[in-house]
């Protein structure tokens, strides 16, 4: 008796669980095959940092585990997107295939604390460079150009053009992220609605909690790839996010090296190629131009 | 130091959301728990089956998914709460099974020669409980009913993952504005919880010394 009960409890509450998982956070993406050629003979000068992973014949990658298109755990536990990509091409080129590569979750609020302890070799994880965090750690790159956008639900019954139109409106992002700051700072009047994760944000524009979302369009685009009946994007981003791949302050030799080979794959395709496999696979956009690598 | 001047009214903000957070989640569990406890030891078999379900229910269901019922499931069937209410309905609600199990235990340790001598004198069920048994009961149940309200306090941590701004969601977003500041940020944080538990700690153990009882 005892325990029928307390199986139609469960069964009851497994029903109403299933029914609000989000649609963004189960999508697949398209299995990416690595066709980057691991270089067998290198040389680097002794002493270096890639002299040291290339004698390890492993490196330790830090990206984003939540994150479609650009970082993303598949099922089988191993992470693919466009950073991932990156991460192989350049591994690669330090001799290490990509099966050596032990890839790290690294979130938001712990990038540079792992870079500063040597917890990862290297970080890629939708890491805008930016002067506060240029303090901490070094930047190869940028390898892409993103920019703040807005979500919101199809149709978009708000009117919502771009971030002037947020003001009285609830807006979602996740706390300690930049575009939650920018918000914040030149957008007072809009109201923030903060969590930890932008599934969350997309189940609660679903459920009308709140109407826009908002942060950089890349992972926005991931967002709406997963629910495209549900939600849509504005399409107006309105700051530059460039992505930097976070390196141990200091070792410019290494930073001068991630840049030749960021170089390198902008000019022979390879590039283009781990975006079309990756996050344009989602979108179904062509790569754009790669930007230029800044040298500071 | 400079660094906790700069950042006083962000502190002050979040501890007063986790304060009243605590305090209005304990109230809640409070009462209701003692009022679960009442239906689980209660003569009547649909209440005390109603209480053991509702028990069995919250106390074997993590509160991330209590959480995520009443922030994002209640929604789909039309029931919008707002994340601090409904922060504060989550806790409360998974506490309250917590605090009923630790009264009942308090009301089995009251000598049924007690309530027998009780009913025989003509009370009530509801009288001789209120008058006779609970009042037994809490004084036993004070080291037990302080665990779990600790405990609680730093459940609400958990809101910081549904858009309430309590202490650890400033870690992300302090972490984020002085990266280099990590140690600050935790201490600080940590620091603030503890301006909340630890008086309570201690008033708990003061109470404790008053009410005590010789057997």
């Amino acid at each position: 008796m005892r325990t029928t009960r307390n199986l139609a409890a469960l069964a009851a509450l497994g029903l109403a669980l299933s029914a609000c998982a989000s649609e963004a956070g189960n999508q697949a993406t398209e299995s990416a095959e690595n066709t980057a050629e691991v270089q067998e003979d290198v040389e680097f000068d002794a002493g270096t940092t890639m002299a040291e992973l290339n004698e390890a014949g492993a490196i330790t990658i830090g990206t984003k585990f939540d994150q479609p298109g650009f970082g993303l755990l598949n099922p089988d536990g191993v992470p693919e997107g466009f950073d991932v990509e990156i991460g192989k091409l350049i591994a690669a080129e330090l001799g290490i295939a990509a099966e050596e590569i032990e890839w790290v979750e690294t979130v938001s609020a712990n990038r540079e604390p792992f870079i500063q302890n040597g917890q990862v070799d290297m970080v890629i994880a939708t890491y805008t460079i930016n002067d506060a965090r240029k303090q901490l750690v070094d930047f190869a790159g940028p390898y892409y150009l993103a920019g703040q956008d807005i979500m919101v639900a199809a149709g978009n019954p708000e009117g919502i053009q771009g971030p002037d139109d947020l003001a009285g409106k609830n807006v979602c992002s996740v706390e300690g992220s930049t575009p939650a700051q920018n918000i914040r700072d030149n957008y007072p009047e809009a109201t923030l609605t903060l969590f930890d994760v932008y599934s969350k944000c997309a189940d609660a524009l679903t459920n009308g909690q709140v109407q826009a979302v908002t942060t950089d369009n890349v992972i926005l685009t991931g967002l709406v790839a997963g629910n495209p009946e549900g939600f849509e994007l504005v399409g107006n981003p309105f700051t530059e996010e460039p992505y930097g791949i976070g390196l141990t302050l200091g070792d410019t030799d290494f930073r001068n090296f991630v840049n030749d080979v960021l170089e390198e794959s902008f000019e022979n395709g390879s590039w283009a190629d781990a975006w079309d496999r990756t996050a344009g696979a989602i979108t179904g956009e062509e790569a754009p131009e790669p930007p230029q690598v800044d040298r500071y | 130091m400079q660094f906790y001047a700069d950042n006083a009214g962000l502190f002050w903000d979040a501890f007063l959301t986790t304060l009243g957070m605590s305090v209005l989640a304990g109230l809640l569990a409070v009462v209701l728990g003692t009022l679960l406890a009442a239906f689980r030891v209660s003569p009547i078999l649909p209440l005390r089956g109603l209480a053991t379900f509702y028990v069995e229910t919250f106390r074997n269901t993590p509160l991330t998914v209590v959480f995520f019922f009443i922030i994002f499931g209640l929604p789909q069937i039309d029931f919008v709460i707002g994340f601090f209410p409904g922060s504060v309905l989550a806790v409360g609600l998974y506490t309250a099974a917590f605090v009923c199990e630790a009264v009942r235990s308090g009301i089995n340790s009251v000598s049924p020669g007690q309530a027998e001598a009780a009913r025989a004198l003509g009370l009530t069920f509801g009288q001789s409980l209120r008058q006779v048994v609970l009042p037994q009961a809490f004084r036993t149940v004070v080291p037990p009913l302080g665990n779990v309200l600790i405990a609680m306090v730093k459940n609400t941590s958990i809101a910081a993952g549904f858009s309430v701004s309590e202490l650890s969601s400033l870690l992300p977003r302090l972490v984020n504005a002085n990266a280099g500041e990590l140690v600050l940020v935790l201490v600080g944080v940590v620091a603030c919880y503890m301006v909340i538990t630890l008086p309570a700690a201690l008033a708990l153990n003061r109470i404790e010394r008053r009410v005590a009882i010789l057997r």
